[in-house]
């Protein structure tokens, strides 16, 4: 089965919720859909499941267009942010609801919730109600209830966002592995980079009810074609520069004139923007070619093995990825060192240039 | 977040409720309509008589009009003293019941037991009650001396009147503010605590800005309740001593079906209805206005 | 300005004299809370950090033990009359002020002067970025604006001994939560104030706090700086829970300086003379110290690598037990499934017994075991 949303569009009042989305999901496939509160993933997701019909476009599964078909006539499983269960009823007879819906033979609906409770580690629970669970408990029945269904399409809309980063981090793991098993096209909506790279399969990242990019997830990390593609899939977000190429300089701003070398020395004279994400731009000596700016520590965000420092440079505050953990105090003096073969340069209409540069180079760190 | 899938089908399901509203209230309403323009000399023979009742009605020197108008200022008095009473009486209630072990139960219970008592009952208790040779409260009020009689003193039967409706109804508007007060999180007694807030203020700055739209709903229905009261003053004065206590309904029953004045008590129905939704519109228009222009 | 100091502190619900350890919701803890300090409550939901917190601020009244503010024992103090502030998870506002009263009611209730007060609330607002709501009815505004007025009522008595976060920034876009995040610390600073921050996110710790405190199942398990927890976690749990992800554990078998895991041998970077030769223990090693290597260390079966864009973790299996770990993967080294190696940082390789780490005898200088 292959669902394919051709040139969807979605309007409330004079509101584009969502412009002109075309989307090929092939069955069997993870799709993430990348972008930050309100982009428009869980309108578009609504779309793809026929609880709301679009104002333009078509909706077309396995050939057969089914724009407009209600979702409960459509092989469709959702789950949702909060955990929507049936307070009421057992685990077992949450699992077991859409079987019943079905009405599937008793032992057939025994069979798949036990297999589906397995899976989900919910065994031991089976007898109590939602309100006797934890959060990760009941988010893991409502994903057992989806995964019973065998739905040819499963939408995920933020899963994980209200768990514990650390159960976040175990069911994202397994989550991929037990939908793909079914052959559903499964797609996952999600605002954090990081996670779209962990569920690897294609990313769709989503500004303003528009998608910007899509490709293999990886591929869209590494080489974004526009700035709001690139500002998407940045966490912390990415870090600007604003510059003007005229000859063989460049103005940065807040006045600083550099000689345009590298991958810039071939851009046209005219206005752009560099947009760079923290790992390309360290503290202290990194080594290497690299282009310092001075600057003030506002803060310094911690995250287990590495330090987030934002800096301020006077063109702005940028965020400088610091391998360890370093106590950097918000007042301190540094200097950022930027790798300029990392940063993308775009144009002023957002769109990336720079496609005869090298692809960004993993460089080997060398320690101060 | 609405999940809700929209479909036209789901109008099927309100057919009933229009024809059981049909046939309850739009074809009796418009018959009233219909005598309220019409006279008539009695054998089933109607005439026009266009704006005539109406004019009838709302023109103070006509003998209808005086009833009328004296009625409605009574109705407003009452329901005004009824609400300036229960609201904050009720209020006071809500706050006193306990929010949590075995008495709540018992509490609630006990409060809502003035509900649960048909209205002429109501009526018949507070009429014993108040009887100066066997009534509890009037033997009692008789020999404090005080000039206690519900059927001859207009204070006396107001008095009565308002109590009964006290006692009868604060009960509600108590359970309403007490379903507001459970519904606020304990972090803002919590927070308030910790700045430091006397009882006062938590109840001015927390509590009473939290019981906002339960008030504005237990308003709008002790003000219909009250407007419209009939059994229970019917049953304890029946409109007297005099006119004293002859409210809207009273009076109009007493016309419709005592004096059989069809096309004047028509009028006054519809007018005493047209009264009673103008005051609830503009209460609730201009209540929700003011929450809008906050909230912008 | 004051600190605030646990004896003993612990907390069993319902009554009752004879209680199992199992019927703490806060096992007893000695902790001294220091003056201008800031701290973070670390666990996941559930192991006793909001108990704690409210044992502080007075909303739950400790079964055991003894709390002091300086040397004033409050235990069965009211809340009002402990001087502390507290900030909720849900935004508390009062509806029917404006942003500016909002702020000023912990000061306007204990009868400070107005030009004082309006002084304090203009500060606090400006490094709140609240300036321009000021005038504003508080009910109108986003969740955000909400929380950060609830923040400003917590900071805005400079008297008070304590200020606590119970995980304020729940609500929180979570575009803005590295602003407000900073804004927290550089507010810790500018007032000088005893600071207490409950959460169940490392990096809000973390970032947060100058020591954190790691609970699980009611029990302080570490109380370190974020380097100490990092570097030397003194529970399994504190290894699993801080870093992302947790720290490996592989069991295995002590043998002089090495350990053994499934015939593999591991060096160690100290000596552990109180263990006896073949005692079961687990190896403890961050994924950011277990790099793949192209010649030296271990050979593994390498089954899965995740690429998180600025680094690259692999997933791999050791030993005939296939015991699993998590390794980094260099920058720049080309990596497929299959066999592979990875090579230990003996210095950051920790042994633990019972679940707590072993203290050895270092072989590097300057490093504190």
């Amino acid at each position: 089965m292959s669902l394919v949303l051709d040139h969807i569009g979605y309007r409330r009042g004079d509101e584009a919720l969502i412009a002109d989305v075309s989307l090929e999901l092939a069955r069997g496939s993870m799709n993430v859909l990348l972008g930050p509160t309100l982009a428009g993933k869980t309108t578009l997701m609504r779309l793809m499941a026929g609880l709301d019909r679009p104002t333009s476009g078509r909706l077309i599964e396995d050939g057969t267009d089914v724009t407009g078909v209600p979702v409960k006539d459509r092989s469709v499983a959702m789950v949702y942010q909060q955990f929507v269960n049936y307070p009421t009823l057992s685990v077992y007879e949450n699992i077991a609801s859409p079987l019943r819906v079905q009405r599937l033979p008793r032992s057939e609906i025994e069979a798949r919730v036990a297999r589906a409770a397995k899976l989900m580690r919910l065994e031991p629970m089976l007898q109590r109600t939602p309100g006797q669970l934890s959060g990760g408990q009941q988010q893991r029945t409502a994903l057992a209830r989806a995964l019973v269904k065998q739905a040819r399409l499963v939408l995920l809309d933020e899963p994980l966002a209200n768990l514990d980063y650390k159960l976040r981090e175990e069911l994202r793991e397994e989550l991929p592995r037990l939908f793909a098993e079914t052959g559903a096209i499964l797609v996952y909506a999600t605002t954090e980079p990081t996670e779209a790279l962990l569920l690897r399969g294609r990313t769709a990242t989503l500004w303003q009810g528009r998608i910007t990019q899509l490709g293999p997830t990886a591929q869209v990390y590494r080489e974004p074609e526009s700035l709001d593609a690139a500002r998407v899939f940045s966490d912390p977000p990415l870090n600007e520069l604003a510059l003007r190429k005229s000859g063989t300089e460049m103005m940065l701003a807040g006045g600083r004139v550099i000689p345009a070398v590298g991958a810039l020395s071939g851009l046209p004279d005219g206005e752009f923007r560099l947009g760079f994400r923290s790992d390309a731009v360290t503290l202290g000596d990194a080594g290497g070619d690299r282009l310092g700016f001075p600057g003030v520590v506002a803060v310094t965000e911690i995250s287990g093995s590495e330090s987030f420092v934002h800096v301020d440079v006077g063109a702005g505050t940028w965020v400088c990825l610091v391998e360890g953990l370093h106590g950097y105090e918000p007042g301190d003096r540094a200097e950022a060192r930027l790798d300029l073969s990392r940063a993308f340069v775009f144009a002023a209409d957002g769109r990336r240039v720079s496609a005869d540069a090298p692809a960004p180079a993993l460089r080997q760190s060398v320690p101060a | 977040m609405d999940t809700r899938s929209f479909d036209n089908r789901a109008w099927l399901f309100v057919v009933p409720v229009l024809l059981f509203v049909l046939f309850s209230s739009l074809i009796p309403m418009m018959t009233v309509v219909n005598y309220s323009f019409q006279d008539t000399m009695g054998q089933n023979n109607f005439f026009w008589n266009g704006a005539g009742w109406f004019q009838n009605l709302l023109n103070p020197t006509t003998e209808v009009g005086q009833r009328f108008q004296g009625a409605l200022v009574r109705n407003f008095a009452f329901s005004f003293t009824a609400l300036a009473l229960e609201i904050p009486l009720g209020i006071a209630v809500s706050l006193c019941i306990p929010k949590s072990g075995w008495q709540v139960g018992a509490v609630l219970v006990l409060i809502a037991l003035p509900l649960l008592i048909p209205y002429n009952v109501v009526g018949t208790i507070w009429l014993l009650f108040s009887r100066t040779d066997i009534g509890l409260l009037g033997v009692f009020l008789g020999a404090l001396g005080l000039p206690f009689n519900v059927t001859q003193n207009a204070g006396s039967a107001w008095f009565i009147i308002v109590l009964m409706d006290v006692w009868h109804w604060t009960s509600m508007v108590a359970l309403l503010c007490y379903a507001g007060l459970k519904a606020i999180p304990d972090a803002y007694y919590q927070a308030a605590r910790i700045d430091g807030a006397n009882r006062w203020s938590v109840f001015r700055n927390i509590e009473l800005p939290k019981l906002r739209k339960v008030l504005i709903i237990a308003m709008l229905l002790r003000f219909m309740g009250s407007f419209m009261i009939y059994t229970e003053p019917f049953t304890v004065t029946g409109g007297g001593p005099g006119e004293a206590t002859s409210f809207l309904s009273i009076d109009l029953v007493k016309m419709a079906l005592g004096q059989v004045d069809l096309g004047n008590a028509a009028a006054y129905s519809l007018v005493y209805n047209l009264i009673t939704l103008t005051v609830c519109w503009v209460f609730f228009t201009y209540t929700t206005h003011v929450d809008q222009r906050d909230a912008a | 300005m004051a600190q605030i100091t646990l004896e003993g502190i612990g907390h069993a619900y319902g009554s009752g004299a004879a209680r199992s350890g199992t019927d703490y919701a806060l096992k007893p803890l000695h902790h001294v809370w220091e003056a201008g300090r800031a701290y973070a409550l670390l666990g996941p939901s559930g192991c006793g950090k909001t108990t704690l917190l409210n044992i502080i601020s007075g909303l739950v009244i400790p079964s055991e033990g003894r709390l002091l503010f300086d040397d004033r024992d409050v235990t069965r103090l009211p809340t009002e009359q402990r001087n502390i502030a507290q900030v909720f998870q849900f935004p508390v506002i009062y509806d029917t002020m404006t942003v500016a009263e909002n702020l000023a009611f912990p000061l306007k209730n204990r009868g400070m002067a107005k030009p004082l007060i309006d002084r304090r609330v203009g500060e606090i607002a400006a490094m709140l970025d609240l300036t321009p709501h000021l005038g504003r009815r508080a009910r109108g505004l986003t969740a955000d604006a909400k929380q950060k007025i609830s923040l400003g009522r917590g900071l805005v008595r400079s008297d008070v001994s304590a200020v606590l976060f119970d995980e304020p920034l729940t609500v929180i876009d979570p575009a803005l939560k590295w602003e407000l995040r900073s804004k927290l610390k550089v507010v810790h600073r500018a007032l000088d104030l005893l600071m207490i921050y409950v959460t169940h996110d490392q990096v809000e710790a973390l970032t947060f706090a100058d020591k954190v405190v790691v609970m699980n199942d009611g029990r302080a398990v570490q109380i370190g700086t974020p380097a100490e927890l990092f570097e030397t976690p003194e529970h399994t749990f504190v290894g699993y829970f801080i870093g992302s992800p947790g720290m490996n554990l592989l069991r295995g078998e002590i043998a002089g300086t090495e350990v053994r895991v499934d015939g593999q041998v591991i060096p160690l970077g100290a000596a552990y003379p109180g263990l006896r030769p073949g005692q079961e223990v687990k190896v403890g090693i961050r994924p950011d110290y277990a790099v793949l290597s192209e010649t030296g260390g271990l050979p593994v079966d390498i089954r899965r690598i995740d690429d998180l864009g600025r680094k690259r973790l692999a997933h791999v299996a050791l030993g005939e037990n296939r015991q699993t770990l998590v390794a980094t993967v260099p920058h720049g080294m080309s990596v497929e499934t299959g066999p592979g190696r990875v090579s230990f940082d003996p210095a950051r390789t920790h042994l633990y017994v019972d679940e707590r780490r072993v203290h050895g005898d270092s072989f590097s200088r300057g490093r504190a075991a």
